[in-house]
């Protein structure tokens, strides 16, 4: 057991445990900043004040989702440097400059238009204050792109030669932008984004209108998160399903691991469950849908599928773990998309508002989204597995030159600093959603002073949160 | 053709340049943060900095990726070297990170993240002045990677320029707030001022005069000819801008001792670089030796020339639409 434990799986745990606590804020922020720029418009375009107080509850929360995802992601940017350093050194010729490019376009972006979306409502005129939003927004998008970017060319690597120092070097700079996994992987994520802020919207809003049904504000969002739920999630399937189809054509043994198929096969089943043993090379316990896997990879239900056994075991990645998470994908992807389903007919109905259920079905949907894009990139990541540049170079090859007890204590530090911080970060902004959508802004209905403050008292205290 | 790694080490230098002056002054806000009197002054100094700590903070970002990009080799070299120093101060940024928006949402712990501010912007500035350290005294290297022990970075010598940096971001703090605050804060941070400004000039005497006897290559750049000639002007110019700081100190000249102190870091920053050329890891791989092929530093410059201009630019506005005083109860969207 303690040898499992050496410096290159605490090495890897590490990267795991930061990138996941990462990518928790910034999916989230890519959505929100886009769901702020349409209310924004929308108000701008309607005056409808509803809009303005849906935008500065969102803000808020905006803030504090952002404020943890550039902590958080500081560390990304040094993290392959402290433990990853072989790496760093032969892939950073071709990666480097695609992050500076993420620094230099997005990141700047976001953070300069950030404080003026955040503080300069009363200091800028309506129309500049929307084009910081529209920054903000963009800024996050590009981002995405930039770093998506990154991660395909390490999951399907092109338009590199190799020098003599044994570092990849660019050759086409176009190719290895839009290296053929880009384009599925950037639209897939940006939709998991939209479709998690979405559900965080809906249960937001079925929320407050479990207690309040006519809370203008709670049925505004409520609606809009809806009307995402109904066309993004099925849309979103379809996207997954030609992210599949390209993995398949790129990396047919990480497809193998996610259905689970030890043999190459023809009119292979859909396994609903499966406990693959990688010792004997077989699964225990399976159940599956005949010829569906054959279907839905080749659309042939006689259509050939590969296996893991295609090669050896050591160029395998492990399969229980990216076979189950895609399985937890696979079943909210399609929750998502019959809430979508079901909450258009309600819609056409004229009873969205009502039904109490389908508000507490919303509301338990509402981290949903988080354990998807968690459990997908499990899938992507650990599917890319053993190699850090698919098929070029093995993540044994690409480790610090770290001792097992450094990286072991940085890691605690991390677990425990991440819980803690970010732990009492979640818990405001639950704290933020908690508070009822009507323009009153988030202090009401949570006190913020334990009782016997005077009125006085919480005047002083208003007065010193100032503007807004 | 153009020397594309002597270009990017320049723009890198600038870029950390830029950093310092800018999170210098966030970072040194929290440094003063248990001195400030009350509450509300508190607010106050914590609005100063809110609306551009983070694009302050987004430089480190540039540092760290640009290396990466730029000097693959140094980047892996560097970061195993410094790998505790690394930790802590991105643990510590995070620290005080979360507190800007933390300690409004959640009064009846407001002192909590305070502190947490006050820890993570001290942690951060002491390990950055670490770094700075680790990388003048020279770093073990062996092939392609790191050869030297854990604690190596951990030094009398890089604890004094731990102590320089917080001492001079405490400075760059103490300008800011007078610069952007009025009345006995103002008052204040005057006296902070003058505090911070006694710790950075001993600190970076002692460290100045350290420096050349860290290795005999550094003191050949320093006291032989011609060398001497042109490395001269630098202290000289550097007890200038340090009379120009005392001086707007004690007239209490807004407006004065915030640039003076980036000048001034600035001509250490030069100093400290006298040492280093043409290496980027010290007396160890050149700044030629870890480049980037041409080909990734041509496509990063093109991106760069386009950018930068573009980011001071929107950076500058950002500054501008927050200029003036900040007073008590305004300035938050809290």
């Amino acid at each position: 057991m303690l040898e499992f434990f050496d410096a290159a799986m605490l090495a890897r745990i590490q990267f795991a445990f930061t990138v996941s606590f990462h990518i928790i804020f910034p999916a989230f922020s890519i959505g929100l900043a886009s769901y702020l720029f349409v209310l924004e418009g929308l108000w701008l375009k309607t005056n409808n004040p509803v809009y303005l107080n849906l935008y500065k509850y969102w803000l808020k929360i905006f803030a504090m989702a952002f404020g943890m995802g550039v902590v958080s992601g500081l560390v990304m940017s040094y993290q392959f440097g402290t433990n990853w350093s072989v790496f760093s050194d032969k892939a950073g010729p071709v990666i480097g400059p695609l992050l500076a490019y993420e620094v230099l376009t997005a990141f700047f972006l976001e953070a300069g238009f950030l404080g003026i979306m955040l503080f300069g409502m009363e200091r800028v005129g309506k129309r500049l204050h929307f084009f910081a939003t529209a920054m903000v927004a963009v800024g996050t998008l590009l981002s995405a792109t930039w770093i998506l970017s990154v991660n395909s060319w390490m999951q399907t690597p092109v338009g590199h030669a190799m020098n003599e120092q044994g570092q990849f070097v660019p050759a086409d700079w176009l190719a290895i932008i839009f290296n053929p996994s880009f384009p599925y992987r950037l639209l897939h994520m940006t939709l998991a984004s939209y479709l998690t802020v979405s559900f965080v919207v809906g249960a937001v809003g079925a929320w407050h209108l479990l207690h309040d049904k006519f809370n203008a504000e709670a049925r505004k969002m409520f609606s809009m998160a809806m009307w995402m739920a109904t066309f993004v999630a099925p849309l979103q399937i379809f996207a997954g399903d030609l992210h599949g189809l390209n993995t398949l054509e790129h990396q047919p043994i990480k497809v193998a691991a996610m259905e689970g198929h030890w043999h190459r096969q023809t009119g292979a089943p859909f396994l609903l469950f499966a406990w693959p043993d990688e010792a004997a090379e077989e699964n225990r316990f399976e159940i599956g849908i005949p010829y569906a896997s054959a279907l839905v990879l080749t659309h042939d239900i006689k259509g050939e599928t590969p296996g893991l056994t295609d090669v050896s075991a050591a160029d395998r990645p492990p399969v229980g773990m990216v076979f189950w998470s895609f399985r937890i994908m696979l079943l909210i992807g399609t929750l998502m998309a019959a809430v979508g389903v079901y909450s258009a007919w309600r819609r056409w109905r004229g009873t969205l508002y009502e039904g109490r259920w389908f508000q507490r079905v919303a509301l338990w949907m509402g981290p949903s989204g988080f354990v998807a894009v968690l459990a997908g990139w499990v899938v992507t990541e650990v599917g890319r597995q053993p190699f850090t540049v698919y098929g070029l170079l093995r993540t044994s090859e690409s480790l610090a030159p770290v001792d097992a007890p450094a990286v072991a204590a940085s890691l605690v530090a991390f677990i425990v600093v991440y819980f803690a911080l970010f732990g009492a970060g979640t818990y405001y902004i639950l704290r933020m959603m908690r508070a009822v959508p009507d323009g009153e802004g988030p202090e009401r209905g949570t006190p913020q002073r334990a009782a016997g403050t005077t009125p006085l008292a919480s005047m002083a205290s208003d007065a010193r949160k100032g503007g807004l | 053709m153009l020397d594309l790694p002597l270009i990017w080490a320049g723009l890198l230098s600038l870029g950390v340049f830029i950093y310092v002056a800018l999170d210098g002054f966030d970072l040194g806000i929290g440094l003063l943060f248990p001195f400030l009197a009350c509450d509300e002054d508190r607010d106050v100094a914590m609005n100063t900095v809110a609306p551009v700590w983070d694009g302050n903070e987004t430089w480190l970002i540039l540092g760290g990726g640009g290396l990466f990009a730029a000097f693959p080799l140094a980047y892996a070299i560097v970061m195993p070297a410094l790998y505790a120093p690394f930790i802590i101060m991105l643990l510590a940024l995070v620290f005080r990170g979360v507190a800007f928006e933390y300690r409004w949402r959640d009064k009846a712990h407001e002192r909590l993240w305070d502190a947490s501010f006050v820890f993570g912007s001290f942690m951060a500035t002491f390990m950055q002045g670490i770094v700075l350290g680790t990388f003048v005294q020279g770093i073990e290297v062996e092939g392609r990677a790191y050869a030297g022990g854990w604690w190596d970075w951990l030094t009398p010598f890089t604890l004094m320029t731990g102590a320089a940096l917080c001492a001079g971001y405490a400075l760059l703090g103490s300008g800011w707030l007078a610069l952007k605050t009025e009345g006995a804060l103002r008052q204040q941070a005057y006296r902070f001022a003058k505090l911070s400004a006694l710790g950075t000039f001993f600190f970076v005497g002692v460290v100045s005069l350290w420096t050349p006897f860290l290795s005999p290559e550094i003191y050949a750049r320093w006291f032989t000819l011609p060398h001497f000639y042109f490395v001269a002007p630098v202290p000289l110019l550097t007890i200038v801008v340090a009379g120009l700081i005392a001086w707007g100190i004690r007239k209490q000249v807004d407006g004065i001792i915030y640039p003076a102190t980036i000048v001034l870091l600035g001509l250490c920053f030069i100093g400290l670089g006298v040492g280093l050329t043409p290496y980027i890891v010290p007396r160890a791989i050149t700044i030629q030796q870890a480049a980037a092929p041409d080909s990734s530093l041509l496509f990063m410059l093109v991106g760069a020339l386009v950018m930068l201009p573009l980011i001071l630019a929107y950076t500058g506005y950002s500054y501008w639409i927050f200029r003036g005083k900040v007073r008590h109860g305004q300035g938050g969207y809290h």
